[in-house]
């Protein structure tokens, strides 16, 4: 096992060079570039700003230069500053040598900050609302599901199916402004917008203290994102387990003499449960990056924002570290899920 | 001997697209203590249907049973409660079923699964029940018993987990053990360690054995009695060497004609039947063999003739006598 997660470790770093070369490669492709305005800035100007951006030196230099400001650590006597172009997002001091890794460069649209920024500041609430979202999505839409299968073709499955239908087919866009005017303006229980979450985090994302403060503002937007996700688990749970009692086994397990209680819970759930946890791995990915809608429509101060603006604005820096942060956390979630396999099915090993 | 079990008029249908399929229809037949009855007959033809309906174990929606009486220690298997069967099924009726790769749980260890029956029906812990399954393991066969108690059924080969299936039916004694097709997937030689294990654990424990399939080379060897099924009916029923010896109804006859031997010197043709098995959307009013009888008369095409004695112990469902082609 230690082997095989040590191999698709290494996998990761081949599929960060390749979407990096690609992701590259297409934004620099796109007409357009980070400084262009309506009303053109004077050539003098815009040739320092690239020459400062290093933007003037042909594409492979400048590739080659953002792959090095990442990959490579650095090694130093100086202590990290708040340096835009020198801001590393691990600083370790070695004796009296500081080794520092991961530079993503400066925004350049947000002219003080850092991708290195974005990903303290904002990553640590998008992932706090993903995880939540998530939570609300396994716990509604699981039950659901097992609760459809098991009462298939009653008034259960069908009310069961309706909800899960009515949360793919309700955006967040409509579903967000609802729940804000009922909750938020209509009965003043929950502040309409913010997040409650403030630095520092432990363990880089977690709140620090979860009180009311932090709970009134994060009980819609997980609901709102999640319901989505759960009808998707719940409809994925109700076609698995359906497919699952229908096997030989359950048979087996019923001729034996079990009660229905027991079928169910030993003999034909850990069974249906793989499809779901393939879905999970994605769907991890997917939430806690950021959802630009959900954010934008509760004020939530996340990443989701980023990975559609940086496009707009031609903001280099940014669509990079974005799409490799989600690279990494889509390979990791699918690593994990692969490990989650092994546990739920015996006949699944990797050695 | 006393009759163990006794079916009488046992009727299942099932809802399907194509309309209502009558896959069992009326059938009857008893079990003596200790006695090895014979199920035979083509696929399709209603056998697994009936021995799943006895135990209640048919899926329903879509199938039901409609009519009839499974009488077991002298109540209705068909009328008891969910909870009274349950106690019944596994405990003192059980089943092993055809597949035996997909018949066991593939996410649970061969222990586990072994060791339930006990700890549902007799109340064990799960250290006594798996010295039980130890135990019953030797005895069919397994070698290393106690330290494969840990493995997953896929990590047996076909005929193993058959023997696991088998140990697994038997693990709290019954007294009606029911083999549906038990040895149609596996190969030849493994077949008959197969039955050659029934055999042997049937003169151990003494339950009596329901056997379906359609193999009739291994029924001769192993039954008493043998029940032949056609299209959701029983059509004929002897003791086994009767049936062999003086087979009465034409389909009987075609399909111990279908059996190549091995002594045979003329290199001609195997024997088939012509045709094709009835479809069941309708209760036919005619003997359903009839399309595909060399034998049928005029009376065959009018009126589905019922289980008439022929013989000490032999019956037969047919209008004609084919050892002078007339009527009866």
């Amino acid at each position: 096992m230690g082997r095989y997660i040590a191999r698709r470790l290494i996998y990761l770093f081949v599929v960060l060079f390749v979407v990096s070369v690609i992701t590259f490669g297409l934004m620099h492709a796109v007409p357009g570039g980070p400084f262009d305005r309506e009303k053109k800035l004077p050539k003098e100007i815009m040739e320092n700003l690239n020459k400062r951006y290093h933007l003037d030196e042909p594409l492979v230099m400048q590739y080659g230069r953002y792959m090095y400001d990442v990959m490579i650590p650095h090694f130093s006597i100086k202590a990290p500053t708040s340096s835009l172009l020198d801001d590393h997002l691990f600083n370790v001091k070695v004796g009296p040598i500081w080794i520092k890794w991961m530079n993503f460069g400066p925004s350049y649209s947000s002219r003080s900050r850092t991708v290195n920024d974005i990903f303290r500041d904002q990553l640590p609430i998008s992932m706090q609302l993903g995880l939540m979202a998530l939570f609300v999505a396994l716990v509604i839409g699981l039950p659901l599901g097992i609760l459809a299968a098991l009462k298939q073709n009653t008034i259960f499955d069908y009310l069961g199916m309706s909800v899960a239908i009515f949360g793919v087919s309700v955006p967040v866009i409509v579903l967000g402004p609802i729940l804000i005017y009922i909750f938020g303006v209509s009965l003043k229980l929950l502040p309409p917008t913010g997040w409650g979450a403030k630095p520092p985090y432990v363990l880089g994302f977690l709140p620090a203290k979860l009180d009311w403060n932090f709970w009134k503002y994060a009980i819609m937007p997980p609901i709102a994102l999640g319901l989505g996700s759960s009808a998707i688990i719940a409809r994925l749970t109700r076609a698995s387990l359906l497919q699952v009692i229908r096997e030989d086994y359950i048979r087996t397990a019923r001729a034996k003499g079990l009660q229905e209680r027991l079928v169910i819970t030993r003999h034909a759930l850990k069974n249906s449960l793989i499809p779901v946890v393939t879905i999970l791995g994605p769907m991890f990915a997917a939430l806690v990056t950021g959802t630009f809608v959900t954010e934008l429509t509760f004020g939530i101060p996340g990443m989701g924002k980023y990975f559609v603006t940086s496009i707009t604005n031609r903001d280099y820096p940014v669509i990079m570290g974005t799409i490799l942060l989600y690279v990494v956390f889509l390979v990791i979630a699918n690593l994990v899920v692969d490990i989650l396999y092994a546990y739920l099915d015996p006949r699944i090993r990797y050695d | 001997m006393t009759d163990l079990l006794t079916v009488a008029g046992l009727e299942t249908q099932f809802r399907t697209r194509e309309g209502l399929v009558h896959a069992v229809n009326g059938v009857s037949f008893n079990l003596k203590e200790g006695e090895t009855l014979g199920i035979v007959g083509e696929s399709g033809c209603g056998k697994s249907v009936t021995v799943m309906s006895m135990l209640r174990l048919i899926p329903s929606p879509p199938g039901k049973v409609v009519a009839g009486q499974a009488i077991y220690q002298g109540k209705d298997l068909l009328k008891m409660s969910d909870e009274e069967i349950r106690h019944i099924r596994g405990a003192q009726i059980s089943m092993v079923f055809q597949d035996p790769m997909t018949s066991f749980n593939p996410v649970l260890t061969i222990g586990r699964q072994l060791a339930e029956p006990l700890e549902i029906h007799n109340g064990l812990s799960l250290q006594q029940a798996y010295d039980r399954a130890v135990q019953m393991l030797e005895m069919v066969g397994i070698p290393r018993a106690k330290e494969r108690l840990n493995d997953y059924p896929h990590q047996f080969s076909g005929g193993m987990r058959q023997r696991v299936m088998i140990a697994m039916a038997l693990i709290c004694s019954p007294q009606i053990l029911i083999a549906d097709e038990p040895t149609t997937a596996l190969d030849v030689t493994i077949q008959a360690q197969i039955v050659e294990l029934v055999k042997r654990l049937r003169d151990e424990l003494g339950m009596a054995i329901i056997w379906i399939t359609h193999d009739l080379g291994i029924i001769a060897g192993l039954a008493d009695r043998v029940s032949v099924m056609y299209g959701g009916y029983i059509i004929e029923e002897a003791l086994v060497k009767e049936l062999y010896a003086n087979p009465t109804h034409p389909y009987t006859l075609g399909l111990l004609n279908s059996l190549p031997r091995m002594d045979e010197t003329d290199h001609r043709r195997l024997y088939s039947i012509d045709g094709l098995p009835p479809v069941l959307l309708e209760k036919p009013n005619y003997c359903p063999f009839a399309p595909r009888c060399a034998y049928a008369v005029e009376h065959c095409w009018h009126e589905n003739p019922s289980l008439i004695p022929v013989g000490p112990g032999h019956t037969v469902a047919c209008w004609v006598d084919p050892a002078t082609g007339r009527e009866r």
